[in-house]
């Protein structure tokens, strides 16, 4: 039996794009390998659930836990491997914030059903069937999940020591991570993001800034960027300012706006509420000085009206965890 | 009524569990392939602007999110109206041929490829990626890595990150690429031939020199007649990022060959209440049951198919490997291509002829005098409000519809996803191989292997990379009465 510390990385509602960036840490898979007894992905945890019960409490030494919470069998999973568990990360933006999938939360179970199972042009369904957690088939019963009405986090759900941001987290965050547990160092305090910045993308960004204020916002296919200047003061919606630091500004520097899959900086709890702010103060308010005081609600108007969609504008990765995380239901 | 519960398998998309019901003489009476989870994206892409659909959607799946942002800002062209300078489409097929090379290389090395490599009877601690290194020397697994690693790196470069990449936009791809990447990239795809041409011979070596490997792969258990999908270009030939859906029957027959936009007079898709995952089928076969042969509508996509649809390939090395797989299945001309091949475990022969098909594709683009131009991208003048989308994914032919309106919001989004096409195919192979393995009761002790296989040659998804990395896929059949009391349970630990 290896006397190596296990880890485990396990995934909930997710796409595996976290797995690829375990894999994408290439040759330094093999220090891993050589420090840590893996316990890689949900393979080995899925098959053995009955044995992760046998497990001592915290004998997992670092369960990497991807993906939102949104079934029962997410959630009962996060229960056991909180329990199995030493130190708890939610790896990955749909695990510490929601995520992508999180964007469901905007309509209710009924309707995405509806759209996914009836109202769909190429569905062949006249019964109207839906999926159910139990099914009598003609040689006996089926059981499937329980779909929840909403997405959690898994800081929503279980008691999380770290958070590590990213859709998905670059590689080299993972490295700084398992590097960090590895050195015997201190940790930092629980509840901290780490292997990544303290500030924004935008203070990694290489794009040139110049406080220019912006009368118009663009949609990213209304307009071709110039190469070297902040896309947010050419008028694109690049949340670079509302986003934690980490990953070197990738999408900018292939000329895409940063749409914020690493969550809030430090000292920001709602990312979307950050990003209106930003984009007020860089919205030109010089030219409002002249004009009758009736039509600058429609100058304002405007200007936003080219965002038709606020929530995956400015939430796209982190609604579960924003201050109004989804549609209110009256 | 006895119940084998095989709970989870691990390589499909999503949480997957197989429940196979015996009857009262203990043989198997039925088998279903279940699949537990959905997140729902043809809902919550409704509201969207369309233009971050690429970007949203390929978060359906981390291991071919390149499928994904292709097809989508291929629908976003038509949404638009917008096509796309030819440097931009190449850019995006580079960068698509580079996705295949390094997913077809895990694939064949990590997953699918030990079972034969190392073998199917061997071991399970021994059938993973060690054990092929082991076998076929410690070169190759750094060979593995380095390819991977080298085939991120083109996507990065390309699309600015190498897991999400996030060039496409409507009308174009957001950056040109500079002489001084196009120069590696070249030098990358020379390797990535190379590479190919390698596996290609390890798998002559080690399979197709081996008289056992042979007989399993055209014995009964993985042999099925259905329908064959794959995209066509205008010579009828392979092509992965655009062309035709061409459908051939199991005779070899082309049945019919169609632009994706009209995708849905062709394709329908059935809803069982016990999975969360639809069933495609042929619309003008009809759903007959999970059921083989040319009256039942069930189809399959995958690398065996897509070779099954081709008039041959169009780079010289994959059309030579093309001809010798068709030939030692016996496999008769038709035309330019040949009948089909039905036994699906040659899908693993076939996915590394496209590996081979892949290189060679980067190759040519990468010498392209075009593909440096600067000119990308065409700015959209008006909203069209619909397009369709498709692309080949390594799992299959990937659909992505999108209407949308007079702002580009989306208001209505469908999707048919890669492994989705095959769900039925692969759900009559777990049966089928469960009927073959399990009698009067007995669980045969080779049925572990020999179902992961059934499933596992269709690579479903997230099947891919750290899943299979250490080749470990714990399973437990659990053999319960009709009171659900258990009476026996096999399983195959780490």
């Amino acid at each position: 039996m290896s006397k190596k510390p296990k880890i485990a990385m396990y995934w909930a509602s997710a796409c595996g794009g976290c797995e690829v960036s375990l894999a994408n840490v290439h040759e330094v898979l093999l220090d891993i390998d050589a420090n840590f007894e893996l316990v890689f992905c949900p393979c080995l945890v899925d098959g053995k659930i009955k044995d992760v019960e046998a497990m001592d409490d915290g004998e997992l030494l670092i369960t990497f836990f991807n993906g939102a919470i949104r079934n029962s069998e997410n959630e009962e999973m996060a229960h056991l491997l909180r329990k199995k568990t030493k130190i708890l990360i939610a790896y990955g933006a749909c695990s510490k914030d929601g995520g992508i999938p999180a964007l469901a939360n905007l309509s209710s179970k009924e309707e995405l059903f509806n759209t996914v199972y009836i109202n769909n042009p190429s569905i062949d369904n006249p019964k109207g069937i839906i999926p159910q957690r139990v099914t009598i088939v003609e040689e006996g019963e089926l059981r499937i999940p329980e779909f929840y009405n909403k997405v959690k986090s898994l800081g929503q759900t279980v008691d999380v020591d770290y958070f590590m941001p990213g859709c998905p987290p670059e590689p080299d965050q993972l490295i700084n991570v398992v590097n960090l547990v590895l050195s015997g160092a201190e940790l930092p305090p629980k509840g901290s993001v780490i292997g990544v910045g303290k500030t924004t993308v935008c203070e990694e960004c290489s794009r040139k800034k110049s406080d220019k204020k912006i009368s118009r916002i663009y949609r990213t296919y209304e307009i071709i960027p110039d190469e070297e200047t902040c896309l947010l003061e050419q008028g694109i919606v690049c949340m670079g300012i509302a986003t934690r630091g980490g990953c070197g500004g990738l999408c900018p520097n292939v000329n895409m706006p940063c749409t914020g899959c690493y969550g809030p900086p430090a000292g920001v709890d709602d990312q979307g509420a950050k990003m209106i702010g930003a984009l007020g103060a860089i919205i030109d308010i010089a030219a409002i000085k002249d004009m009758p005081e009736e039509d600058i609600p429609d100058y304002v108007d405007n200007i936003l009206k080219s965002i038709p969609d606020y929530a995956g504008t400015f939430y796209k990765f982190s609604l579960a965890t924003a201050l109004v995380n989804g549609r209110v239901n009256k | 009524m006895k119940r084998v519960t095989i709970d989870p398998i691990s390589r499909l998309e999503g949480h997957g569990k197989i429940e196979i019901f015996l009857n009262d003489e203990g043989n198997v009476e039925n088998a279903y392939l279940q699949v537990p989870e959905l997140r729902g994206f043809e809902q919550f892409s409704v509201g969207r602007h369309a233009e971050d659909l690429p970007v949203i959607t390929q978060r359906i799946c981390g291991v071919c999110p390149e499928a994904h942002h292709m097809a989508s800002v291929k629908a976003l062209d038509a949404v638009f109206n917008v096509d796309p300078p030819p440097a931009a489409k190449k850019i995006r097929e580079l960068l698509y041929s580079a996705f295949y090379v390094t997913d077809h290389t895990t694939h064949f090395y990590a997953l699918g490829g030990p079972d034969f490599i190392v073998g199917p009877d061997a071991p399970p601690l021994e059938r993973n990626i060690l054990g092929v290194i082991h076998k076929v020397g410690v070169d190759i697994g750094k060979q593995v890595i380095a390819c991977r690693s080298r085939n991120h790196q083109v996507i990065k470069t390309l699309g600015g990150r190498g897991i999400h990449p996030t060039g496409g936009v409507p009308g174009g791809w957001s950056k040109a690429l500079k002489e001084e990447d196009r120069v590696n990239i070249e030098k990358i795809a020379k390797e990535n031939i190379e590479f190919a041409l390698f596996s290609l011979k390890a798998f002559d070596d080690i399979v197709l020199k081996n008289s056992d490997y042979l007989n399993l792969v055209t014995s009964d258990i993985y042999h099925h007649k259905t329908y064959y999908m794959g995209l066509v270009d205008k010579n009828n030939q392979l092509n992965f990022y655009d062309g035709m859906v061409r459908v051939v029957a199991p005779s070899g027959k082309e049945f019919v060959k169609y632009e994706a936009k009209d995708y849905m007079n062709h394709i329908a898709e059935r809803v069982e209440p016990w999975t969360y995952l639809k069933f495609p089928y042929l619309k003008n076969v009809g759903w007959k049951g999970f059921v083989d042969g040319e009256d039942s509508g069930v189809y399959c996509a995958t690398p065996l198919s897509r070779l099954n649809c081709t008039d041959g390939m169009p780079t010289p090395k994959a059309q030579e490997h093309y001809q010798q797989m068709f030939e030692t299945f016996g496999s008769k001309k038709l035309g330019k291509r040949y009948e089909p091949v039905h036994f699906r475990l040659a899908t693993h022969w076939a996915r590394l002829i496209e590996l081979l098909y892949a290189a060679e594709r980067m190759l040519e683009l990468a010498t392209d005098p075009e593909i440096t131009s600067p000119d990308v991208r065409v700015i959209p003048t008006t909203i069209k409000g619909e397009g369709v989308g498709c692309v080949e994914a390594p799992r299959g032919t990937l659909t992505h519809h999108y209407k949308t309106d007079e702002n580009g919001v989306i208001t209505h989004a469908n999707l048919i996803v890669g492994t989705t096409n095959n769900y039925a195919p692969i759900s009559m192979s777990i049966k089928r191989a469960a009927e073959q393995l399990i009698t009067k009761g007995k669980v045969n002790e080779g049925m572990l292997n020999k179902v992961e296989m059934a499933f596992r040659l269709y690579d479903p998804c997230l099947s891919c990379a750290t899943h299979n990395l250490p080749g470990k896929m714990p399973l437990q059949i659990e053999i319960k009465n009709s009171c659900g009391e258990s009476l026996d349970i096999i399983r195959r630990d780490i």
